[in-house]
């Protein structure tokens, strides 16, 4: 029904703007490679709506210079043999000027070769750094790399006077590159890994999982997933280690139906995230609210559904895009030298500052600390720091 | 912040007698959440001799169901109702799909199921959308643990486990002594006899797929604050009833939950031992193995299975 | 005429040829893509069609084949011995031709196994492993088959999803490709597109041709008689276990070729491939084209891959297809390209049309 209504608003939208637009004009055609359907549907699903709504708003406004996009989705299901199938597609047959996604860290890397011997754009919605390191001429993602991720989480731990620590994932390319950092960077934060688990996606109870952490002797879990599963882990692990015990998540808890599902035990969960979840309560002074704020009102009254984080990488290449091409038109060589030089840019994740040495242009601040309390994201309040 | 103390009496290296027994508490849990599935599995084959794929999808529906109605009603009218939805869409299978059928290969209709738990799935993504959903704990709520000695257990897994006690005991009546139960047993032994004793073969096809619905649907409610649930729990749920089924011996509702319990204790103890991720690939190993000394079943009869082939 | 199996082969032969002329005289050169990644898994497809049409033994796991051949020649030829270049066994490897030293993605030397013996490699070890749970796993029937061959195809996919070094989700990436002799490569370079249609197609030919001369042999007839009745055929002094097991092997063997092929070709692979409902989708594709049709099976494989890939079912994927295989199995369980289905249907028509002629 959605769908329905918001194609007729689209034609509608359409048919009045011809005449505005010169019929020379031909629309810019950008690809979209998500995981609509299939075991990314969570991530997939809200990139997909996001960037509909956002062409069909450009469009409603007379497009970009004048020229209309043409926005070609197609529903991967998170299969990498699809991806490659598809952006072998949109290249070769549909000469897209850019391509966003896809939505797995798996995929991307994929494609990765191919949009880059094709010279398109591939603005990456995956998280895995290896994507844009080493650096590949044409390829981007927007969002925030793991590392930071776990500096964050690292962080808090040091000052919280945490040493031992238990790391959960799923075997999901989310999960996946998360393990990497955590496993690599917790040295330089003198934190030991006494458990590092990797659990089922489709896992239906982790309670052996949390026995053998508590076993292992941990002060604090690490989990680092983006399925129901992470809402099993604090249940398990409030049942199991009390309401107190520290538990960490990852960005992907950003996402309220996570809360909601385990109730009660997400109270106190420790996540680092981008500022989308908590864009109400960002003071005024700060440059990405009202772009976080327009986003989720926008998504929220289309779709009647919570804007997440994973909508919000879409949102950015998008605007990336979107940016560039107002700026530099549409050759694929001066677009790519635009974004790769594109600084300031205010997206929700964080400021975009690209550099040819860095095709993701987000820092460390892009990322906050938050937690839950009554069931609600709030910023986490400064923790003084403990001394042992 | 060491839990096992030196105290603690210690089995194995390292294995304190409480951790031994959360082990324990974690396998029962996975196993009577397969051994429920198992047991829909088993209901149909016992009726029909088809596998249905689709049991898993029973259990998704009810869960969804019952979370949506929730929303408008108190939790025990959301999953009356949730069942009987349920039991309709079984009913509504049955006839549309398998009922008309004249003398069909048992393959053809388990590739049948195949296709109806695909569809069912992606409609159900197309009504719900990829979120996760979980209704309230019956008692208490997520955090909520009896500690039985130094064990410490959520009370859902109680009413899991009463639950499924108590549907094994209705079913093992219904079957044992009631007409209807009596009926479908002879169709499942053999339907033409059967029939030429006057008893409407297809009716009980039909029966089969209600009952099984029904189940599926009310163990989908009653594991769903502990599992949750989104459009695609249903397929591993199914993949996992149908090993502890097969486990067993097909057809069989005591053994599968007997066969449910050893595949959960085996899954949980293979965490202690294992990296977690290897998990499944154990538990499976084993019950390949067990398969290849047994063909018919931990508990199954080699003549009776013989019965019931392709 | 159309029963003569070197007719049926070399219409395919001609099929194929007209499609890439027609393609490529339409300007739609870009289709082949899809069609040569077609190609590979019809060669899962056929060699199911022989183990499941021919002796009756369902396989819920040939997706796993696959993904052994697809994940083997991966690992082999990307896998860096550059840090072990020194040792005797990695030298004497390198100096029979066994390893070659090129260049990666980001123009970093490395040593790694050449494809041709990466190739050989994954073969072996899938037809060595269909060999070693072929024999339990054959012994049991019906629903207990199902599970176990389930089982195994379970168990490759959560091995692969489990393990680092084979990339866990993530797959492994920038695979080389394949030189099969100087101046053909199996690799997805737009620049040799057409050639690669023909290496895809001339192993499904290949392979069609050596399956088609196996059905009308002796072996193929005993093959049918264990479909028909296995202890009638053993009791006839045929050794219905060995020939079971040697068309299981067969087809894991055909199963992986179309992996390493594929996996080449794309330059990846993901643990999709092993998953089980690429197995399912295997099983319906031959429950589609008839069980025991192997150009059934074909045509259908092709059609819904094709579709599939081309990404024309869109977010309905996984929905048309089930749709497809409930409406193929409620109506013509015996496949669409079925001889009696088409004769039905003409001879209904033909009635029809005498009823209209009559009431008239």
């Amino acid at each position: 029904m959605k769908g329905l209504r918001f194609l007729t608003a689209f034609l509608l939208c359409s048919l009045i703007a011809v005449p505005v637009t010169a019929a020379n004009n031909e629309p810019i055609k950008i690809g979209a490679i998500l995981g609509v359907t299939g075991p990314a549907a969570n991530l997939g699903k809200p990139e997909a709506n996001t960037l509909e709504m956002l062409t069909a708003d450009i469009n409603k406004k007379g497009g970009i210079n004048g020229r209309k996009i043409q926005l070609i989705i197609k529903d991967s299901a998170a299969s990498p043999e699809k991806a490659i199938s598809f952006a072998k597609q949109l290249i070769d047959e549909d000469k897209v000027i850019a391509i966003i996604g896809p939505s797995t860290s798996g995929e991307s890397m994929k494609i990765k070769g191919i949009a880059d011997d094709g010279k398109t754009i591939l603005l990456s919605c995956a998280a895995a750094e290896a994507i844009v390191v080493p650096v590949k001429k044409y390829i981007f993602k927007t969002p925030q790399n793991d590392r930071f991720a776990a500096m964050k989480i690292f962080y808090q731990m040091n000052k919280m006077g945490i040493k031992e620590i238990a790391v959960l994932s799923s075997n999901t390319g989310f999960g996946n590159a998360g393990k990497q950092q955590l496993e690599t960077i917790a040295p330089q934060y003198g934190i030991n890994i006494v458990a590092n688990e990797v659990y089922d996606k489709e896992a239906t109870d982790l309670s052996a999982v949390i026995t053998k952490v508590k076993t292992a002797g941990a002060q604090a879990i690490v989990n680092w997933s983006i399925e129901p599963a992470q809402s099993i882990v604090i249940k398990n692990a409030r049942q199991a280690l009390g309401p107190d015990f520290p538990i960490f998540q990852s960005h992907g808890f950003g996402n309220i139906n996570y809360v909601k599902a385990a109730g009660p035990a997400a109270d106190g969960v420790i996540f680092p995230a981008g500022r989308l979840l908590i864009a109400d309560i960002l003071p005024n002074t700060n440059k990405q609210k009202p772009v976080l704020l327009k986003y989720k009102k926008s998504y929220e009254a289309l779709y009647k559904e919570e804007a997440s984080t994973f909508g919000g990488h879409a949102y950015d290449a998008f605007a990336i895009l979107v940016e560039g091409i107002k700026k530099a038109g549409t050759d694929n060589e001066k677009l790519r030298n635009e974004i790769e030089n594109m600084k300031g840019l205010v997206g929700t994740a964080g400021i975009f500052n690209f550099s040819p040495a860095d095709h993701n242009g987000l820092n460390m601040d892009s990322f906050v600390m938050l937690t839950v309390k009554n069931g609600k994201f709030v910023p986490l309040p400064d923790t003084p720091v403990k001394k042992k | 912040m060491r839990p096992v103390d030196a105290s603690s009496l210690y089995l194995i290296n390292g294995m304190g007698i409480e951790t031994f027994f959360q082990y324990i508490i974690a396998g029962i849990t996975y196993g009577t959440i397969y051994a429920i599935v198992a047991i829909g599995f088993n209901i149909i084959y016992n009726a029909t001799g088809i596998i249905n794929f689709a049991q898993g999808e029973f259990v998704m529906l009810g869960a969804m169901t019952a979370v949506t109605l929730n929303e408008y009603m108190p939790l025990p009218a959301a999953i009356i109702c949730a069942v009987i939805i349920t039991m309709a869409v079984g009913a509504l299978i049955e006839t549309l799909f398998i009922r008309w059928l004249k003398n069909p290969a048992v393959l053809r209709l388990t590739i049948i199921t195949i296709g109806l738990s695909i569809l069912i799935r992606e409609t159900a993504l197309h009504i719900w959308g990829a979120g996760v959903r979980s209704l309230p704990y019956f008692t208490g709520t997520a955090v909520t643990t009896i500690s039985i000695g130094d064990v410490l257990v959520s009370p859902q897994i109680l009413w899991v486990i009463g639950v499924s006690g108590i549907m094994v005991l209705i079913l093992s009546f219904f079957f044992n002594y009631t007409l209807a139960g009596k009926q479908m047993r002879a169709c499942a032994s053999n339907s033409n006899a059967a029939r030429l004793c006057g008893i409407n073969a297809k009716n009980m096809v039909s029966l089969s797929f209600i009952l099984s619905a029904g189940i599926g649907a009310l163990a989908g409610c009653v594991v769903c604050p502990i599992t949750y649930v989104q459009y695609d729990s249903g397929t591993s749920l199914a993949i996992k009833g149908f090993t502890v089924a097969i486990l067993g011996g097909l057809g069989n509702s005591t053994s599968a939950i007997a066969a449910g319990m050893i595949l959960g204790i085996m899954e949980s103890f293979s965490i202690w031992i294992m990296p977690t991720a290897y998990k499944d690939v154990i538990a499976i190993t084993l019950l390949l193995l067990i398969l290849f000394v047994r063909p018919s079943g931990l508990f199954g009869n080699a003549e009776t299975s013989r019965l019931k082939e392709f | 005429m159309l029963r003569n199996k070197n007719f049926q082969i070399g219409l395919l032969a001609f099929i194929v040829i007209a499609v890439q002329l027609m393609i490529t005289f339409t300007g739609k050169t870009p289709y082949l893509t899809q069609l040569t990644m077609t190609g590979y898994y019809s060669m899962v497809i056929i060699g199911l069609t022989l183990l499941m049409g021919y002796t009756g033994q369902i396989s819920l796991g040939h997706a796993g084949f696959f993904a052994i051949g697809g994940y083997t020649s991966a690992l082999l030829t990307t896998f860096n011995m550059l840090p072990y270049r020194s040792k005797p066994l990695i030298s004497l490897l390198e100096n029979v031709g066994v390893l070659t030293l090129r260049k990666d993605l980001y123009e970093m030397d490395i040593l790694t196994v050449t494809p041709w013996a990466a190739c050989i490699a994954a073969v072996i070890l899938s037809v060595l492993i269909a060999w070693i749970i072929g024999r339990p796993v054959l012994k049991l029937k019906g629903h207990y088959l199902a599970m176990a061959t389930l089982g195994f195809g379970t168990i490759i996919y959560k091995i692969v999803l489990a393990t680092t070094f084979l990339g866990a989700a993530d797959g492994l990436s920038d695979i080389p490709g394949f030189s099969l002799f100087p101046g053909l490569e199996v690799s997805g370079k737009s620049s040799i597109r057409i050639e690669n249609y023909y290496i895809a197609w001339g192993l499904v030919i290949v392979s069609m041709i050596l399956l088609t001369n196996l059905i009308h042999s002796r072996v193929g007839r005993a093959l049918r008689s264990i479909h028909a009745a296995e202890d009638a055929s053993n009791a006839m002094g045929v050794n219905t276990a060995q020939y079971k097991l040697k068309i299981f092997i067969l087809s894991a063997a055909l199963a992986s070729l179309g992996g390493v092929f594929l996996t080449h070709f794309n330059g990846g692979i993901g643990p999709s491939e092993a998953s089980i409902m690429k197995s399912v989708r295997y099983v319906a594709i031959v429950a589609i084209g008839g069980m025991a049709n192997l150009w059934g099976a074909l045509f259908m494989g092709v059609l819904l891959n094709f579709l599939s890939l081309r990404g024309y079912l869109g977010s309905f994927d996984d929905a048309v297809f089930g749709a497809i295989l409930i409406i193929i199995m409620l109506f013509a369980p015996d496949g669409l390209l079925n001889k009696d289905l088409f004769t039905g249907i003409w001879f209904k028509l033909k009635r029809l049309a005498w009823k209209k002629v009559n009431t008239e």
